[in-house]
């Protein structure tokens, strides 16, 4: 099952219906079809290329340049601690090893039974909160080995189910344009004039 | 005038009592909704800019000098200012990508505040005539995301956001579009890219300099979550309440985020001009001074990709001319402090993987360069590395930056200061910033490498083909 | 052979620019006073003053001067990226030299421009060894090796020796991205030129780049190939050996090969190639940069076909009938034969008995002087198409360049599929729709390649196009129009697609015609003496009076009638019916098997002599290898028999092809520019010109379809079973084979599954072909590719009928 359901699908239409352009809503697509399967699948690279009227091609062409796009497999719980400066200088080195310690798995890998991903991951703007980790992005700071163990058995437990939910799923709630108050977005092509607040000038070229 | 500030809800902010503009409403613990923005004078400045008129709004942000935050400073309403005659439709495209390394106030003001971004957008719609709006978020920014989304929404309702808003015949939509990880999309042209479906490789400017050929090849403004921000005081208050703040050259206040080793690391908004360094490092309002009563060894001063500052520099205001006549940039804003047990090398190894990494690929010294310092870093830092590797260091950066490279002075190794900038031989700040953040601490701590390296074996040089 | 050559695509255009500038100098000096020229910019290039042009890159102006700057990812006919960062110059525009990527700055005017100062050099230095740093450097098994823009550039302007030490890139060793394209991702240096190419020019988006940074790579998506018919390009372009094409991989080295320039005859659009062989054998055509024509560019059919003519089937030697069947023999025996056939002939039933078709897939001089022997012996049965094209007499209307069809305002398709059919024409005016130039109006009965990319694509039903095109007369209205006619539908009436051309020029009688006939020479043929004096005596007309029994003898120049045109029946009683039958051929076909007398042909690049596109722009082909055994040019073959038939006339009098083009030159009308010595002066070939005629009366419109049936609709795909495909086995092997594609719905009614075997049954003939469900066909028609192994449609065709219709029937 890795095309778009019917429900995603009307999510789908509604997303595309607000880019002049159809293929500008290709990010938001692979998004959407990593959340409702976890991960971007071939069939759903297809299935985005058939709605988009662009290649397959084009579509894994956008997909693999961004980090958050996997196309296999992870775990439900994707753990990227971040590696970089800020959180570097306040033990980041030693919350990954405690991390790859405590799963038994080294970074970049999930652990056997499908629970967790551990990833090194770059700067995730919360450094003044070092050393930060984010679970599925959601943002974790001044984490201990501790704090992580304490994290993970949550996890486990389900008891944070209810805060972080499986990977791929960003924001819980989405952004709805009421039929009534959109504006629409045209094709540049077939704008010729200004906005209707913009009084009309001469045209200086 | 101000509340505790509890980090349950605004971590890693610190209010203190100095004029604020863009984060008036951190207080509360409910800033994010409608009802507090309502009730807190949300949505009067974009009353305000409906009853003066786009054109006198312009005119109000241009007076302002209101200059972007984003990291290059360029002032607001002259790059409005630059799209073309009678060219339509224009765009406003928001740039919420924040990942440069130490940065951390969008997503501060998108979490917290995110009516005040929206009200910023459409004041700059209005003024500007761009008639679609795109607010493209991090997207590891999940919170944010959710935030807008249901601020978006509320707004839609109320008649802030769609067709003829307030009555008035001014109708924007504006659309919540998210990022997926790629540091590289904060550069505008990538984030262009980005925004329509492609990989988010940078165009090159001449020709593609957004305010002319942006967004489907139309007219774009592309401004940062800070710098639309600040768009709501201005319009409520008029500009000369806004240059009254800050310095004649730039006015206002900035975000700055102090992280590393200092006892209060935080997210601060500060009066342009009137803070030194060592104000924000030491000062009992700000960092209140080095974890553990350490001595400070170094710092970055606008972000990851500046070169560093040394003690020696502390007494530079937090100003951008004073900061580039000392070899480095205030960039995105962002500080990041070293005490005296940092290992130089291996920060300087953490700065140059994350641009390596985050390479797009499309210029070769970038490409190419980036990941050969990489590779001759790690080896360093490994206790692989030779004496020959750190001259080598410097000669591959020669091909990403040719000529001098701007670093800051030092009375211990008696170097002068170069100024900023430097030459590149790439389209975006992305391979120079590897170089840069080798070449400083290199230059500054050349004994700390020295340290790790053996002599190198002496090498036989064949010639394989004559120049 | 250097790099200069084999990069042809590139140095064209700069050319031709060159003649521009020489013409302004001229003029320069006849005026004493001149005006400032708008669009001349002054620029100060290495510290002497040049003459750039308004609007010109940096480097294009520089190397118009003769000062090359090191590139990789520029390429003049697409656009700059400024990827590769290998033209860094430095560049003052008035506030201080900074090195600039010389792609992607156009000229200012006072611009200084330093491409050789210490800084850019070092620049470029620098860019070489960062380039070299994950390049194999296996350059002795490279096919690129010898004539490598990276070989020669690190060699040029490269530092002389690495400082990288680090592990290279690995990835797997070429692997196949289509089945004549390998890809070797260590070599690639990412300089987006196959992925601009496969986007911007050939819109074939299935490579691309993916993953980021320093893992980078083109890739295809998975199981999706890059199966694009201009694949072939991109393994020109590449700049590195990263893309090798299949057919050339270790064949030979670059100083191994000898070239000349020459045309191909693939298609009527006229490419310009170099021919490159190696100890006599055709190894390799390369596209040149003409650009009124190709640009650069070639078809992978057109690119990869010569394989048939190094095919082992070749028809070496002249054959004769014997009790043995077709039996070698000398060219004096069979000549004689030849000339015995066709003096009995005459004696027997006079000029009347002898038909003569084909000549499409020679030279000029082929069909010239088989035209001339036609006069000389008094025949009229001639033709160079046989009811597989047009009408003749769409030669005599007002013809379009393909550069005014590519600048048209707006572009009338009507019938073919020229991306199946003409395919570097279909890139020449894609771009024209992509870049806005023109509109394009399309009238078909399927979706064409071109269908995407029209402003509005109007779907007919077989029959009636006309009707359709008097429905949308207002979209024709405009100054510079365009019509392209074509064949669309080889089922259907060549009067149908007439009736609509003459439609369309009463709604705008100023549009010019770019007739687009599709087989190599058919235009040249027609023009220098191969066309019909009148329907009576066309090539359907031969046919039908050699099924009649009213033929002693047919002679088929490089025609296979049994292959080729669409009634197939027709093509079988004809070749029955005729009392003699002399092949003269480079292959073995359907037709020369039943010939009574082989005499074996050149093939193209084993003669020399000149080719007509459909434009009417005559360039030359060259005989770059010695004929495959005892074979020879057709005009040769006219002119011996000329001599033993006693004609007294200039044809018996030729003693070289030189001769034959000088004769064309003298004798027909519109020829007279088309000289030696202009075909020698100019690459892209001399233009001829015709005196329109009006069209004359047609009348289209077929019956009602009957709602039981489908209409049928047989179309031509690039890839069938005609010879030069056939015997290249690179190629063969991309025909997509027979099939009856119908909407899903249509297939659903049926009730049978995708691929199931369906039976058409016609008026005459029943046929069975696998079902294809396929979303783009409309419902009640039923659309078959032409001459595809796997399928007999062509029974279906009736030459007489206007339309065919048939029932299906699930077997």
């Amino acid at each position: 099952m890795s095309r778009l359901t019917d429900a995603n699908l009307a999510i789908a239409r509604d997303i595309i219906a607000r880019y002049p352009r159809k293929k500008s809503a290709l990010i938001p697509l692979l998004h959407l079809t990593q959340e409702q399967n976890g991960y971007v699948t071939d069939d759903a690279m297809r299935h985005l290329a058939e709605l988009l009227d662009i290649t397959p091609a084009e579509v894994i062409g956008t997909a693999t340049f961004y980090e958050m796009f996997k196309f296999e497999e992870v775990g439900t719980y994707v753990i990227n601690i971040c590696q970089t400066m800020s959180c570097a200088l306040l033990g980041a080195g030693a919350l990954m090893h405690h991390a790859e310690e405590k799963l038994g798995i080294k970074a970049g890998s999930t652990t056997a039974d499908g629970m967790f991903t551990i990833e090194a991951a770059e700067c995730q703007a919360a450094c003044t909160e070092a050393p930060t980790m984010q679970v599925n992005y959601r943002h974790q700071y001044r984490v201990t080995t501790e704090d992580f163990d304490q994290m993970i058995d949550d996890l486990r437990s389900g008891a944070l189910s209810g805060d972080i939910p499986p990977h791929g799923t960003l924001g819980r709630n989405r952004q709805n344009i009421p039929a009534d108050k959109f504006v629409g977005a045209p094709d540049p092509d077939d704008v010729t004039e200004g906005p209707a607040w913009i009084p009309v000038k001469v045209d200086n070229s | 005038m101000s509340k505790a500030i509890t980090r349950e809800y605004t971590p890693g902010f610190y209010e203190g009592d100095r004029p604020k503009i863009v984060t008036s409403r951190f207080e509360y613990e409910d800033s994010h909704t409608i009802e507090r923005f309502e009730a807190t004078g949300g949505y009067e400045g974009l009353k305000a800019a409906l009853a003066m008129g786009p054109e006198a709004m312009a005119g109000e942000v241009k007076a302002s000098t209101l200059l972007g935050r984003g990291g290059a400073g360029f002032p607001a309403g002259v790059k409005w200012g630059f799209t073309p005659q009678g060219v339509w439709p224009r765009y406003l495209v928001v740039n919420g990508d924040e990942s440069e390394p130490g940065t951390y106030k969008d997503r501060l003001l998108m979490e917290r505040d995110p009516h005040q971004l929206i009200e910023g957008c459409l004041i700059a719609s209005y003024a500007a005539g761009l008639s679609q709006c795109f607010l493209y978020v991090r997207g590891e920014m999940p919170l944010a995301h959710e935030r807008i989304a249901k601020a978006l929404d509320d707004a839609y309702a109320a008649g802030y956001v769609g067709k003829n808003i307030l009555g008035s015949d001014f109708s924007l939509d504006i659309v919540l579009h998210w990022g997926a990880g790629a540091y590289v999309v904060g550069e505008e042209t990538a984030l262009i890219e980005s925004l329509e479906g492609e990989r988010g490789m940078p165009r090159l400017k001449p020709p593609y300099f957004p305010a002319a050929v942006g967004l489907y090849g139309q007219p774009t403004i592309v401004n940062n979550v800070e710098t639309l921000a600040n768009l709501p005081f201005i319009a409520a208050n008029g500009s000369a309440a806004f240059t009254s703040i800050g310095t004649e050259t730039s006015p206002g206040t900035r975000m700055v985020a102090i992280s590393g080793h200092v006892k209060r690391p935080g997210v601060y908004e500060i009066v342009n001009g009137s803070t030194s360094f060592r104000d924000i490092i030491y000062g009992d309002e700000f960092c209140q001074g080095i974890r553990d009563g350490n001595e400070l060894k170094a710092f970055v001063p606008g972000g990851g990709s500046a070169p560093w500052f040394l003690p020696d520099q502390l007494d530079i205001q937090f100003e951008s001319k004073q900061a580039g006549a000392a070899g480095s940039m205030l960039g995105s804003g962002a500080v990041m402090v070293m005490d005296d047990t940092t290992d130089i090398p291996e920060m300087a190894l953490t700065l140059v993987r994350f641009y390596a990494h985050e390479s797009c690929g499309k210029c070769v010294p970038c490409r190419e360069g980036g990941t050969w310092l990489l590779r001759i870093l790690e080896r360093v830092c490994s206790g692989h590395g030779t004496d020959a590797d750190l001259d080598q260091l410097l000669e591959v950066g020669q091909s990403i930056c040719p000529g001098e490279m701007p670093h800051a002075s030092s009375e211990r190794l008696g170097l002068e200061a170069v100024p900023f900038p430097y030459k590149m031989t790439t389209i975006c700040f992305v391979g120079p910033s590897a170089y840069a953040s080798i070449h400083s601490p290199l230059t500054l701590f050349r004994d700390e490498f020295e340290a790790k390296v053996v002599p190198a074996p002496k090498r036989v040089s064949i010639p394989v083909a004559a120049g | 052979m250097s790099t200069e050559d084999t990069n042809a695509t590139e140095t064209e255009p700069v050319d031709a620019v060159d003649g521009d500038t020489d013409d302004a100098d001229e003029a320069v000096e006849a005026e004493p006073e001149p005006e400032p020229d708008p669009n001349i910019v002054p620029v100060t290039l290495n510290g002497r003053e040049i003459e750039a042009r308004k609007g010109e890159l940096v480097i294009a102006a520089a190397e118009r001067h003769d000062t090359y700057i090191p590139h990789f990812c520029y390429h003049p006919r697409m656009k700059s990226v400024g990827m590769c960062r290998q033209c860094l110059v430095e560049v003052d525009t008035g506030r201080g030299m900074q090195l600039q990527p010389s792609c992607m700055i156009t000229v200012s005017p006072e611009m200084k421009i330093d491409t050789e100062s210490e800084t850019a050099k070092r620049a470029q230095e620098g860019m070489i060894e960062l380039l070299l740093a994950n390049h194999p450097l296996d350059c002795p098994v490279c096919d690129k090796g010898g004539e490598c823009p990276l070989q020669d550039q690190a060699f040029s302007h490269g530092p002389g020796e690495s400082r990288y030490i680090e592990e290279k890139r690995h990835y797997e060793k070429p692997i196949p991205i289509s089945d004549l394209v390998l890809l070797d991702r260590e070599r690639c240096i990412l300089c987006d030129r196959c992925t601009r190419f496969a986007d911007e020019v050939a819109g074939d988006k299935l490579i691309h780049f993916t993953q980021r940074g320093n893992e980078t790579q083109v890739m295809t998506f998975p199981d999706e190939p890059f199966a694009s018919y201009f694949s072939g390009n991109t393994v020109q372009i590449c700049p590195v050996g990263a893309l090798t094409a299949e057919p050339y991989r270790f064949k030979a080295r670059p100083w191994d090969l000898a070239q000349e320039e020459s045309t191909c005859t693939s298609c009527s659009v006229g490419c310009r190639v170099v021919v490159q062989s190696s100890r006599d054998e055709i190894l390799r055509y390369q596209g040149v940069d003409s650009d009124p024509v190709n640009h650069g560019w070639m078809c992978d059919k057109g690119r990869f076909d010569f394989e048939a003519v190094n095919s082992q089937q070749r028809i070496a030697d002249p054959m004769v009938r014997t009790e043995q069947g077709l039996t070698d023999t000398t060219w004096s025996a069979a000549l004689g034969a030849a000339a015995g056939v066709i003096r009995e002939s005459l004696a027997a039933g006079g000029p009347d008995a002898i038909g003569v078709l084909g000549g499409a897939r020679g030279t000029n001089e082929d069909a010239f002087a088989w035209a001339q022997l036609a006069d000389a012996l008094g025949i009229t049965y001639r033709d160079a198409q046989f009811g597989d094209g047009l009408p003749a007499s769409v030669l005599g209307l007002d013809r379009a360049t393909i550069d005014e069809a590519a600048s048209a305002s707006t572009i009338v398709m009507l019938g073919a599929d020229i991306k199946e059919e003409l395919p570097v024409l279909y890139l020449r005016l894609r771009d024209a729709a992509v870049e806005k130039r023109s509109k394009l109006v399309e009238f078909s009965s399927v979706e064409t390649g071109l269908s995407r990319y029209a402003t509005q694509s109007i779907r007919h039903q077989p029959g009636l196009q006309s009707e359709a095109v008097n429905e949308a007369s207002d979209l024709l209205a405009g100054d510079d129009v365009v019509v392209v006619v074509g064949r669309g539908n080889l089922a259907e009436s060549a009067d149908e697609t007439m009736a609509a051309l003459a439609a369309v020029l009463a709604a705008n009688p100023s549009a010019k015609v770019l007739p687009a006939l599709r087989r190599g020479n058919v235009v040249g043929a027609l023009s220098v003496g191969m066309a019909p004096a009148d329907d009576e005596h066309d090539g359907l007309a031969t046919l039908r009076a050699a099924a009649d029994g009213k033929l002693d003898v047919l002679i088929l120049l490089g025609a296979d009638p049994i292959n080729d045109c669409p009634d197939t029946d027709l093509a079988r009683r004809a070749m029955a019916g005729a009392r003699r039958v002399i092949s003269i051929d480079t292959h073995p076909s359907e037709s020369t098997k039943l010939a009574d007398i082989v005499l074996a042909a050149a093939a193209y690049g084993e003669k020399a002599g000149t080719t007509t596109n459909l434009e009417g722009r005559v360039s030359t082909v060259s005989d770059k290898v010695t004929t495959t055994g005892t074979a020879r040019p057709d005009w040769m073959i006219a002119a011996e028999l000329a001599i033993m038939l006693d004609i007294d006339g200039d044809i018996a009098d030729v003693a070289s092809v030189d001769d034959v083009t000088a004769a064309i030159a003298a004798e027909v009308p519109g020829f007279d520019g088309v000289t030696l010595d202009a075909l020698a002066g100019e690459r892209n070939g001399v233009l001829t010109s015709a005196n329109p005629k009006p069209l004359p009366p047609v009348v289209g419109g077929a019956p009602q379809r009957n709602t039981y049936d489908h209409r049928l609709v047989v179309g031509r795909k690039l890839y069938d079973r005609a010879i030069g495909t056939a015997m290249s086995h690179s190629i063969a092997k991309l025909a997509p084979g027979a099939g009856a594609h119908l909407h899903p719905l249509d297939v659903d009614a049926l009730g049978v599954a995708d691929g199931a075997d369906v039976r058409l049954i016609g008026q005459k003939a029943t046929a069975i072909l696998p079902v294809v469900s396929n979303p783009s066909i409309a419902r009640g028609v039923v659309w078959a590719p032409f001459n595809q192994a796997g399928g007999t449609v062509e029974d279906l065709i009736d030459a007489a009928a206007s339309v065919t219709d048939v029932k299906i029937e699930v077997v």
